[in-house]
């Protein structure tokens, strides 16, 4: 029975086994691979996508969970063209990226915490993205780009 | 040209957003593991759940068998293709004259198993499930022995011996120094400070898991693979000349963005070795990728000494010598530059910013049944630096003298400087790195802060830590007299299109420190273009000539370096073409701002012009010139670089809970020129994050017993997340090294290294009115509250 969700907008149909992991589902067989893996135990957060708006860990879902489901990955977040929502652009000046493998979670994790907690103080961002690993930045100028990232997004 | 004038070119200095940003912004940037290939089948490795057992059988008949398996390979089938152990890239000669023992390190267990983890078969089948599958069908018949997992137990006579071909577990027992001058000034000492340390085990945990994609061809009897790794270059020689036996020109390796490093991925590691053998034997294109679990167990981890050191004194607290031993455990096997780690990156900096006229070190390395331990961040320098500020510290507290005083009294402050550990420091100015950073902590405020949080019923402490580090590695002669088995330049190829714009070919690899917007800045300010119109290719074997690599706070000053030498050469070339065309001399060509002009004429020519006249050379001196503008340098240094500077950490901690949370962090380098400030001060604070967290958090455990790894997943192993820093303070003085033309002395692993020391030494600050005189990283709450009720019971 092949599962219909929406991925960025499009709708997809997708027969896949049972045990298929979103994960997978978006990286091996839709080949959305923006969505990256970095452990097998739903610690690290680089999988992590937008599901009906709320951040979810993508390798934590299976693919059956999400019939009828809108699922955003990073290739699904900027405007037509290439250009970069307010969250991704917010990245580029403040450094918030060094190798960029944890980046595209954490800029969906961002983007859900910013959503729900416009306000977020430098505290709460900081504990917002406690599910979120990133080995490169000491997390200093992420917490500066969400920061500012929020702040265009309530503007905008 | 020189330093200066480097310094003051446009661009150099500025905080250019990096032009790699984008692709990884919109998940367009192409991991390992991205890659597909028509064909591709998957690799399962068959690991040892023993930590040492002797390998009586291993069955691969039922895996063979199962559903889409191609192939199962096993320690037989390596050997009897002749594929030999993994090398080690530098010899260590023992205190006696013996060369270190170097057991070999097959790629797939020929016998006997010696750590969790250890690689006995490879499965490759269809898809990745259908090969997790047959994997568990590998059936292998083990002995399990008993085994030996820290340094402590690996000496002891009646330990079990990981090589039964060794008759102990020592790899070697070397020292740097002059033991009797060192112990004479110790007989003379008005003060002895004696430390017990241990420097914690970690495990890299790079976000991108390690993951190889390798493919060979028949028709042009070729392989090619694709690695997350930090040098490809090396990874081909060491695979094909030492492993594989294979042409070098055969194989192209490439790297492609890769998730991090942090040294783990310098090393030619076993899988790398076994997909692109094995891609010939099915001819199908093979992918691996590591889970993390399956990373905790087989990645090359990092530290792991244990140290005993002595300092001497005088009445004064002027450092007279300073005496250390210590044990470091390499692992099972020689990991790739496992040997140099504890040796001749770690003992050179003992002398640390200094005067101590004598230090004597003798490091002991050991095999036990752990994983290979490799270079981490900093590799060898940590270790130093925080056995070094660690014993200042202590040396100051037992002398009643404050921790900025005492290093100010011993700061070196003549340049160069020869310390007694072979290493000669070119340039520095400590005193106004320490001075910077009391002003920007606000050390004058520290005892207000301390009463605010006694009220709150909290501890609060202050920490320093002055680090030196050795950089841009290296003088390849010196290296090799050192025991180096390969050389460290750099290759720099700059390739002028016809209209002006600029591809660069770099043996520096960047997985994340930005080479490809730093080092376009250092292009475009050369030539006078714009960042914009100059490319920056690496990590490919076939389109780069061969370069080492990114480790060791190397690139900028090693590889930037070789690009400016090739930029020399376009210039000098340039000047020519510039010359015939504004019919003048070569002598009298001036180049800057991007045009060549006639010294004390107004007549000028912009770079573009030169660049397309080199390649349609209708009017140009083809008698005296070749056409074209394309030139190759490799820079070979003539000495390292040393970044230093000095960290003041406070923390406040819970007595009730032990918690310690760091609250101010403030950290001054010393890199020389600054490049790109962004991306410096970027490498600052994850250097930072990996030293605090090692300090606070991080742990590699191995169960005593049964040599299983107890911290085998980020559920056990506690990696540093947002919500455990302050917003960190960052400031720098610039003295430019001498060595290089950029004056630029590598900012990677100052974080990491510094760190360290600053945050133990304030926990001890903070606990010290309660008696607690010693801690082990890291200072997690339970050790920090065990401390303070083992302090209340003394």
């Amino acid at each position: 029975m092949p599962v219909h969700l929406q991925v960025n907008g499009k709708a997809v149909a997708l027969d896949e086994p049972p045990h298929t992991l979103l994960s997978q589902a978006l990286r091996e067989h839709l080949r959305l691979t923006g969505t990256h893996v970095g452990c097998d135990t739903a610690q690290c957060g680089a999988c992590t996508v937008l599901v009906d708006g709320e951040a979810i860990k993508s390798c934590n879902v299976m693919l059956v969970q999400m019939e009828g489901r809108h699922v955003m990955t990073i290739e699904g977040l900027g405007g037509a063209g290439g250009s970069l929502n307010h969250m991704q652009e917010a990245f580029r000046p403040c450094h918030g990226l060094q190798c960029g493998f944890c980046t595209t979670g954490m800029v969906m994790s961002a983007v859900a915490l910013c959503q729900a907690h416009p306000d977020a103080t430098e505290a709460e961002i900081r504990e917002g993205l406690e599910g979120n690993l990133c080995r490169c930045t000491g997390y200093h100028n992420i917490v500066r780009a969400v920061r500012e990232g929020a702040a265009m997004m309530k503007s905008a | 040209m020189g330093a200066t004038d480097f310094a003051n070119l446009p661009h150099i200095g500025e905080a250019l957003v990096r032009k790699e940003d984008y692709r990884f912004l919109t998940g367009a940037g192409q991991y390992t593991d991205d890659i597909d290939l028509a064909g591709l089948t998957y690799a399962v490795f068959v690991r040892s759940p023993h930590a040492h057992a002797r390998i009586r059988s291993v069955d691969k008949s039922a895996a063979r068998a199962a559903p889409g398996v191609i192939a199962v390979f096993d320690g037989q089938d390596v050997a009897a293709d002749k594929i030999g152990g993994l090398p080690c890239g530098w010899l260590i000669t023992s205190t006696d004259g013996t060369p270190m023992k170097e057991p070999p390190h097959p790629v797939l267990a020929q016998g006997k198993a010696r750590y969790v983890g250890d690689h006995v078969a490879i499965v490759i089948a269809e898809t990745l499930e259908e090969a997790k599958n047959a994997a568990e069908q590998v059936v292998v018949d083990y002995e399990p022995l008993p085994s030996v997992v820290d340094t402590g137990s690996a000496k002891a006579a009646e330990a079990t011996r990981v090589h039964d071909e060794l008759s102990d577990n020592n790899c070697y027992r070397w020292a740097i120094g002059d033991k009797t001058q060192v112990d004479t000034a110790f007989a003379s000492a008005a003060h002895i400070t004696r430390l017990d340390l241990v420097n914690n085990r970690l495990v890299p945990n790079a976000m991108e898991p390690r993951a190889a994609v390798a493919q060979y061809n028949r028709s042009g009897d070729d392989y090619t693979l694709w690695v997350s790794n930090q040098n490809p270059h090396v990874e081909r020689l060491l695979m094909t000349a030492f492993v594989m036996g294979l042409p070098e020109h055969k194989v192209r390796v490439i790297a492609p963005d890769v998730g991090g490093g942090f040294g783990s991925k310098i090393y030619l590691y076993a899988e790398d070795v076994c997909l692109t053998w094995a891609s010939k034997k099915i001819n199908r294109p093979i992918k691996w990728t590591c889970e993390r679990s399956e990373a905790f167990l087989c990645d090359a981890h990092g530290r792991d000494h244990v140290s005993h050191a002595e300092l001497a004194l005088d009445k004064d607290g002027r450092f007279l010598a300073l005496r250390v031993h210590t044990d470091a455990n390499m692992g099972a096997y020689l990991s790739t530059f496992a040997s140099c780690v504890p040796t001749i990156l770690y003992a050179t900096l003992l002398a640390g910013q200094y005067t101590t006229p004598q230090v004597y070190a003798e490091v002991h390395a050991w095999f036990t049944n752990t994983s290979p331990v490799d270079a981490y961040r900093g590799a060898g320098r940590p270790e130093a630096t925080y056995l070094l500020e660690r014993i200042v510290t202590r040396a100051a507290w037992e002398m009643g003298l404050p921790q900025d005083e005492i290093r100010r009294r011993n700061f070196i402050t003549s340049f160069p400087y020869q310390t007694p550990v072979a290493l000669q420091y070119d340039v520095g100015d400590y005193p106004a790195c320490l001075n910077k950073a009391n002003e920007m902590a606000d050390v004058a405020g520290f005892a207000a802060r301390r009463q605010a949080s006694e009220a709150k019923g909290l501890l609060r402490g202050i920490g320093y830590s002055s680090y030196i580090e050795a950089c841009g590695i290296a003088p390849s002669n010196i290296a090799g007299a050192l025991g180096a088995r390969a050389g460290l330049f750099e290759v720099g190829e700059v390739r002028v299109h016809p209209t002006g714009s600029v591809t660069v070919f770099t043996g520096s690899h960047s997985h994340g420190q930005g080479h490809e917007t730093t080092f376009a800045q250092v292009v475009a300010a050369r030539l006078g273009i714009s960042p914009d119109q100059v490319d920056i290719v690496h990590g490919d074997t076939g389109r780069v000539p061969f370069g080492m690599g990114t480790y060791g706070s190397r690139s900028i000053s090693v590889g930037g370096a070789a690009i400016m030498r090739a930029l020399d050469k376009i210039e000098a070339k340039a000047k020519k073409i510039a010359a015939h065309l504004l019919e003048a001399s070569d002598a009298d060509i001036d180049f800057a701002n991007g045009e060549f002009t006639v010294r004390g004429t107004d007549k000028k020519i912009p770079f573009a012009q030169i660049a397309l006249t080199a390649y349609v050379p209708h009017n140009y001196p083809l008698d005296k010139l070749e056409p074209g503008l394309n030139e190759t340098a490799f820079y070979d240094p003539t000495n390292f670089t040393f970044p230093a500077g000095t960290y003041i950490c406070e923390v406040e901690i819970d007595p009730e809970t032990g918690e310690v949370r760091v609250d101010r962090f403030t950290a001054v380098d010393d890199f020389g020129t600054i490049i790109n400030p962004l991306i410096v001060e970027g490498q600052v604070h994850g250097g930072l994050a990996q030293g605090i967290g090692q300090a606070l958090l991080e742990h590699c455990v191995y169960d005593r017993e049964t040599g299983q790894l107890l911290t085998g997943s980020f559920q056990d192993y506690a990696m540093p997340r947002a919500d455990d820093f302050p917003e960190f303070r960052i400031g720098h003085v610039c003295t430019p090294s001498t060595v290089n033309p950029l004056g630029t002395k590598g900012c990677g692993e100052a974080g990491a290294i510094g760190s360290p020391p600053a945050v133990m030494n304030a926990v001890l600050d903070a606990l010290a009115p309660l008696g607690v005189r010693d801690l082990d990283m890291p200072a997690s709450p339970n050790r920090v509250w065990q401390a303070i009720q083992a302090a209340r019971k003394a």
